[in-house]
This record gives structure tokens, C-alpha cells and sequence, in this order.
């Protein structure tokens, strides 16, 4: 496969791997979080950590769009797809995150609730073209890269004067979520979390571009390297990240340079700026209420706003007791250190929302991963003949 | 003797309606001018309940499969022949002969008599091409809304000959694990055609049966341990089946297993793993490591074992995980499925 081949190179990828290791100071250890899920299950995937040294860690971050959803969000969802007449679109990941009640949108539509998945929000304004008598709300969940596509969805709505569309809208921005890791007690204060650096997001900066991570590298001093999804990416991010921690050097630099620039895609941002506004706090499920962290239909567009249409009211639902995903999305606990991991909590079964997509730490790990929690006696016997 | 139907079956025209399973004459003119007519055999003929047919010696072997893909038509095959390749191959994974095929048709009211007729004459087709006749069957109509045009169930037996011994619990550490071709041609030519997603080649399901590869297999290698078509769910389905079936693990090396480059690519763009498309006329093979060369040999001068290929070797592991060496160096489990990755496929 051209362009996809070249970052997956396995004799380019141990070059990276043996000078990651020449650079990184035996004496010293490195942590570095992924922001992204993307980034965390290409780690996972193509077993990106057996090929660093044992003294260079990597954090999962929060940068899972579904993961991040709290249960009281999904409880709406499920609210509205159980109104009569509505039809409720959704991302695929979204249909198994569990809610309140032993419920996800997955069981809802074996209920009856009219649930239908799709790709795009493209999908879900031609279910309200072939809907007219029904109303069609696109769940529409994700951080900057998915904000656009909704931004344009709701422009052709209102273009087609397509009345019976809407969107519940959950979009989440990224710098938020970064500061307020940085601003956590477990980074500040007690040194639990010991980040050293971030893989910046790849896909959510083609978007905004490399300039919002400016701020965290200055401020906090952290070096931030922005890198796509392939593996080649993240190796050559984590050698970039060990060099500047090595040098002292706190930057923005961008590995990503193929799709990423510092001032990002203006065109989209411009159609986000008009359609939506910041929402004064927002609640991430692992993270709790964050200030100015995520978007709302502006006052303009209210009449494609279904939480404005239906009257529905935040509502905080606590997570299932023993789930850690709270502590994992803020990098303070490892998948395997949940007591529920691969028990209770298992991806056809998920308690927890790191378990259900497959960019969240839990389901990476237990689906490529877990054997690395065993003995590896067995597991390491035979290399392939 | 004449037949009693003053006019032949409309197959230009006509759709399936609720007669034609209703028992009556419009049932039995269907029965006859399209399915006796199509699959023509002796036992079929004697137009009975049930079909009386002679059976070599050996261990009877006995599988069924439903086959509900949408859509009914797709690039390299439709859901008649699949039907047929379907269990024949079960019965093959056997190590078996296929003798016979029964098949349960469930017709929705409404389904152009033309498709079903285009749809029976692929299934004959299949049928006399794999040299396994369909020598009883039954039709059912549902009402418009009920079903998805067709459903075909079919049923097939065969004989395992003396001396053969193939089963998924049998491997054992050492073994070794090859594939017959490429992996992930059939749910990809499916799933270009639901999203209506269409690529700039044409990828073509391998729906094929796969009995004669391996009599060829067999004929070299009398001992093979375990014989598996990697159907829904894929190539790491099947192997994780068989890991637990016989308690032991699997290690696969990544850029060892046959992948077509046109797959592969459709596979990024629609966010897939190859290891979980399904394949319709592929087969996972594991054998003692000494027979390994001579069965590959055998697989490879077999037309439709061209691409076959030594994936892996069995080790031992109470937890019967699946691993991969990934051509990136590093190593993952290659877990059973979770969810759908694509639905209704075969």
C-alpha cells in the first residue's frame, strides 16, 4: 500500500527503536503521554513498546472521543432515541457505551428505539431528507476533527430547509483537556503522573494546527511533538521528545509535517466559529466538570439544537464504582491495575467506556496487549518458524 | 405424464407471491419448473418427501449452514453459490467427501422471479461444478417485510475416508499453520457494495469449494491435524478457535500472511483488519512441522491453493492467546472479534 507501507517499515522502525535507546539516558526516566486514542491503539496494534527501552513509559491520555463521554450524556441520547417519531443517528463506538440502568444505545434499539449508525453526518441530514415526517437527531460526540462535519451538516440543514434535523451536540476540545491534566494534582503536585512530554494530537491538529500547544510547552514547560497515526510517527515523535528533554529544550515541534500546519485548516475552523460556542463547563468522564471545554449550538442555529428543542437537562451520573477509568484517562492508573480489567469489564461486555472503543486504553490493551500481563514463559516460547 | 400448469412460470416478470408456499399448485410448479428442473438429479426426480441416497463406507459427516448475505448479488459470486461452497466446504473441513447437499429455501414475497431463478441456476451450477448433488429441499414464502429476498439453508453430508483423523482439537505444539490464499477477499467485495463504496478494481469474493483441495492435501499428507475454512469473523476467529479447541497457543508472523494489495487498501480506508474479513474459499491448515513443506507443495500446484502460505506454528500456552509478530517489529494478541465488523455477510 503507497504512503501507508513507508510508515510502518519494520527495519526503519528498529533504526528508531536502537536510537531511541543510544539517547535516552539510562539514569533517567521518561514519560510521555499520548494525547490521542488513535495514537494509543496504533502503540497497542503494532506493539510499539517492545521496541523502546525499559526506561522510556507511555501514558494513555484522555483523547478518546468515546471514552470521554460521561454516562449522564449517553442517558441522554438514549432519551431522545426513545422519543416517539425519532430517529437518532449515531457513530458506530457510540452504540455500545454503557449508560445508566444496564443500558446502551445498543440495547434501546433492540427495545425499539430507532437507532441507526453511520459514517458521516452526510448520512444523517439524507435519513432527514427520506424522513420527513420524522425527526432526525445526529448524536454528533468528538473532538475538533469531527466538529466541522457537524458545523457543515447543520449549514446544509438550514440551506434545505430541513426543519426535522438536529443534532445533540457533545463536541469536546482538545487544549482544554491538556491544561487541565497539566492543572491536575496527580501532574502539579504529587508527581504520580510523571509526564515529561506529549505526542500531540494528529489527526484534531490538521485541524487547529500546531499554535494551541504553543501555550502548554511555554507555561508548563513541557515539549509537545505532534505526530500522526502510523507507528513510524510515534517512534520518530518519541525520539524527538527524548531529545528535547535531554537538551532542556520545552517546544512545539511538528513531526506531523505531511498534513499539519501551525495555523491549521482556517476554513473549517471559520465554520466552527460561526455555528458553535464554547459551553461554560462541560463534564469528561475521568475528568470531571471542565471549564470552557466544549460546544454549543450558537443562539442563531438553536432550532437544529435538540437539548434546546426538547428541553433536555445535564445530568451527573456516577460511573460503575470499581471502574478506573477516570484514573486511567488521566494517566494516574494502567488498564491492567483496574480490578474489573478482563473480568467483569471485557469488550463484548464493557463497564467502562476505556473498554468499549477501540481507540480507549482498556480495549487496546486487553485486545492486543494482555498477554503481556501473564507469564511470559509461555507467551515468549516461539519466535515465528 | 403431462403436467397440469396451464401457463409456465412468469420468470420475466413474476415475483415470488404467498402460493408459492402454500402447498398448492403454485408451490409445486415453482418445485418443479425451476428447482427439480435446475438441480435434475435421479433421487430428486422421484419427487419424494426426503431423499433416499447410497453411502460408501466410512464416518458419516454432517453440516449445516444458513446463508443470509445482502446484498444477494456481489462481485465473483451471489448468495446461490455460496450457499452450495459454504458446506461443502464444512463437510471438506472434515477431511470428508461431500456426497449430497439438502437445501431450505425462505422466500420473501415479492423477490423477482427472475432473481430466484438466476439465483437457483448459480446454486446448480455450483452443485454440478462440485460434483455434489442438492437431492432434497423445501420452500417457505414470508410475507413482504419479513425477510431480505432470500434465505438459503443448506445441508450437506459426506464420508471421511479410513485412515483420516481431522479435527480442531488436534494441534499440538510444533505444529505448523498455513493458509490457502489470500486473506479478506470476500467481506471486502461484500462491504464495497453495501456502502456503496466503489474502488478503482473490482475486489471479487473467492467464494470456490474446497473439497478437491483437500483431497490433493490429504493424498500427500494423510495426517493433517486440523482443517478450518475462515468464514465469518476471519482468519483470527479461526485460529483462536482452534487454539481453544485443542488448549494451545498460536504465533503468526504479520507480513507471512497472503493479503491482496487491493484488500489491504480497502481495508484502511474502511477502518478494517484483513484478519477479520471473512473469506469464502480459503482454507487454515495445521499439520506436524515435518509434513509442512509436502503440504504447502500440494496446496500450491492446486489451483485454488496458488497463494497458499506458511502463517505460523503452534506453542504452548494455558491461556491460548493468538500472537502476532507485527511487521513493525513489535508483538500484539490478535484477539476473537468483538461486535460486528461487518454484517450479514455470508
Amino acid at each position: 500500500m503507497k504512503y501507508i507501507d513507508e510508515f510502518r517499515d519494520g527495519a526503519l522502525a528498529r533504526s528508531l527503536g536502537a536510537a531511541i535507546t543510544r539517547e535516552a539516558a539510562p539514569g533517567r526516566r521518561y514519560g510521555f503521554m499520548e494525547f490521542c486514542g488513535g495514537h494509543t491503539h496504533a502503540i497497542a496494534r503494532y506493539g510499539v513498546t517492545d521496541l523502546l527501552p525499559g526506561n522510556v513509559r507511555m501514558i494513555h491520555g484522555p483523547g478518546c472521543p468515546v471514552c470521554v463521554l460521561p454516562v449522564g450524556r449517553v442517558d441522554m441520547a438514549i432519551e431522545i432515541a426513545r422519543r416517539p417519531g425519532v430517529i437518532l443517528a449515531t457513530y458506530g463506538d457510540t452504540m455500545r457505551v454503557p449508560a445508566s440502568g444496564r443500558l446502551s444505545l445498543l440495547k434501546a434499539k433492540a427495545q425499539g428505539a430507532d437507532v441507526r449508525m453511520v459514517y458521516s453526518t452526510q448520512d444523517a441530514v439524507r435519513l432527514a431528507e427520506e424522513n420527513p415526517g420524522r425527526e432526525v437527531v445526529m448524536f454528533a460526540i468528538g473532538f475538533e476533527t469531527t466538529t466541522p462535519p457537524t458545523a457543515l451538516a447543520i449549514k446544509q440543514a438550514e440551506a434545505k430547509g430541513l426543519a426535522n434535523f438536529l443534532v445533540f451536540c457533545n463536541h469536546v476540545l482538545t487544549p482544554s483537556a491538556i491544561s487541565h491534566i497539566l492543572e491536575s494534582p496527580e501532574v502539579r503536585e504529587l508527581g504520580t503522573v510523571p509526564i515529561d512530554g506529549f505526542i500531540g494530537p494528529a489527526h484534531v491538529s490538521t485541524i487547529i494546527g500546531s499554535r494551541p500547544y504553543e501555550f502548554f510547552a511555554e507555561e508548563y514547560q513541557k515539549p509537545v511533538v505532534i505526530a500522526g497515526f502510523e507507528p513510524l510517527d510515534v517512534m520518530q515523535a518519541i525520539l524527538m521528545l527524548v531529545r528535547q528533554v535531554n537538551e532542556g529544550r520545552a517546544e512545539v515541534e511538528n513531526e506531523f509535517t505531511r498534513a499539519v500546519t501551525r495555523e491549521g485548516n482556517q476554513k473549517a475552523q471559520a465554520l466552527v466559529a460561526e455555528v458553535f460556542e464554547l459551553r461554560r463547563e462541560f463534564e469528561w468522564r475521568g475528568l470531571g466538570a471542565v471549564p470552557y471545554s466544549a460546544l454549543r449550538l450558537k443562539d442563531k442555529y438553536a432550532a437544529f439544537d435538540a437539548e434546546r428543542r426538547y428541553g433536555l437537562v445535564d445530568r451527573q451520573v456516577a460511573d460503575h464504582k470499581a471502574c478506573e477509568c477516570g484514573a486511567i484517562l488521566r494517566g494516574v492508573k494502567q488498564p491492567a491495575d483496574c480490578k474489573l480489567f478482563g473480568t467483569a469489564c471485557t469488550p463484548e461486555n464493557p463497564l467502562g467506556s476505556c473498554m468499549v472503543s477501540s481507540e480507549g486504553a482498556c480495549a487496546a490493551h486487553y485486545t492486543y496487549g494482555r498477554f503481556r500481563d501473564f507469564s511470559r514463559k509461555s507467551a515468549a516460547g516461539g519466535a515465528t518458524p | 405424464m403431462k403436467r397440469g400448469f396451464t401457463r409456465a412460470l412468469d420468470f420475466r416478470h413474476g415475483q415470488v407471491e404467498m402460493t408459492h408456499g402454500s402447498g398448492g399448485r403454485a408451490m409445486a410448479q415453482l418445485v418443479e419448473e425451476l428447482f427439480v428442473a435446475s438441480f435434475d438429479n435421479e433421487a430428486l426426480r422421484r419427487m419424494d418427501d426426503q431423499a433416499q441416497v447410497e453411502v460408501p463406507p466410512g464416518r458419516l459427516v454432517i453440516a449445516t449452514d444458513s446463508h443470509v448475505v445482502s446484498p444477494l448479488f456481489f462481485p465473483g459470486g451471489d448468495i446461490g453459490c455460496l450457499s452450495v461452497h459454504g458446506t461443502v466446504n464444512d463437510v471438506a473441513m472434515a477431511g470428508a467427501r461431500p456426497l449430497y447437499l439438502a437445501a431450505g429455501f425462505i422466500l420473501e414475497e415479492g423477490l423477482p422471479l427472475a432473481d430466484l431463478r438466476r439465483i437457483v441456476e448459480s446454486m446448480a451450477r455450483a452443485s454440478r461444478g462440485a460434483g455434489v448433488p442438492v437431492v432434497t429441499g423445501d420452500t417457505k414464502v414470508v410475507e413482504r417485510g419479513s425477510g431480505d429476498g432470500v434465505f438459503i439453508t443448506t445441508t450437506g453430508v459426506g464420508v471421511v475416508p479410513p485412515g483420516v483423523d481431522v479435527s480442531g482439537s488436534r494441534a499440538r505444539p510444533g505444529d505448523v499453520v498455513l493458509v490457502s490464499g489470500t486473506m479478506g477477499d470476500h467481506g471486502v467485495a461484500i462491504m464495497s457494495l453495501r456502502e456503496n463504496l466503489s474502488f478503482g478494481t473490482t475486489i471479487e469474493s473467492d467464494t470456490a469449494a474446497l473439497h478437491g483441495l483437500v483431497a490433493a492435501m490429504l493424498a500427500v499428507v494423510p495426517g493433517i491435524h486440523c482443517l478450518r475454512d475462515p468464514t465469518r469473523g476471519g482468519l483470527a476467529t479461526t485460529l483462536n478457535e482452534l487454539a481453544r479447541q485443542s488448549g494451545v497457543g498460536i504465533v503468526i508472523g504479520e507480513d507471512r500472511i497472503p493479503v491482496r494489495g487491493e484488500v489491504n487498501s480497502a481495508c484502511e480506508f474502511l477502518g478494517l483488519d484483513p484478519l477479520y474479513v471473512a473469506n469464502e474459499g480459503k482454507l487454515v491448515a495445521i499439520c506436524a512441522a515435518d509434513d509442512a513443506q509436502r503440504l504447502l507443495g500440494a496446496m500450491r500446484a492446486h489451483p485454488l491453493g496458488r497463494d497458499a502460505a506458511i502463517i505460523g506454528q503452534v506453542i504452548e500456552d494455558e491461556h491460548a492467546f493468538v500472537q502476532m509478530d507485527t511487521a513493525f517489529g513489535g508483538r500484539r494478541v490478535v484477539d476473537w472479534l468483538t461486535g460486528d465488523q461487518l454484517p450479514r455477510i455470508c
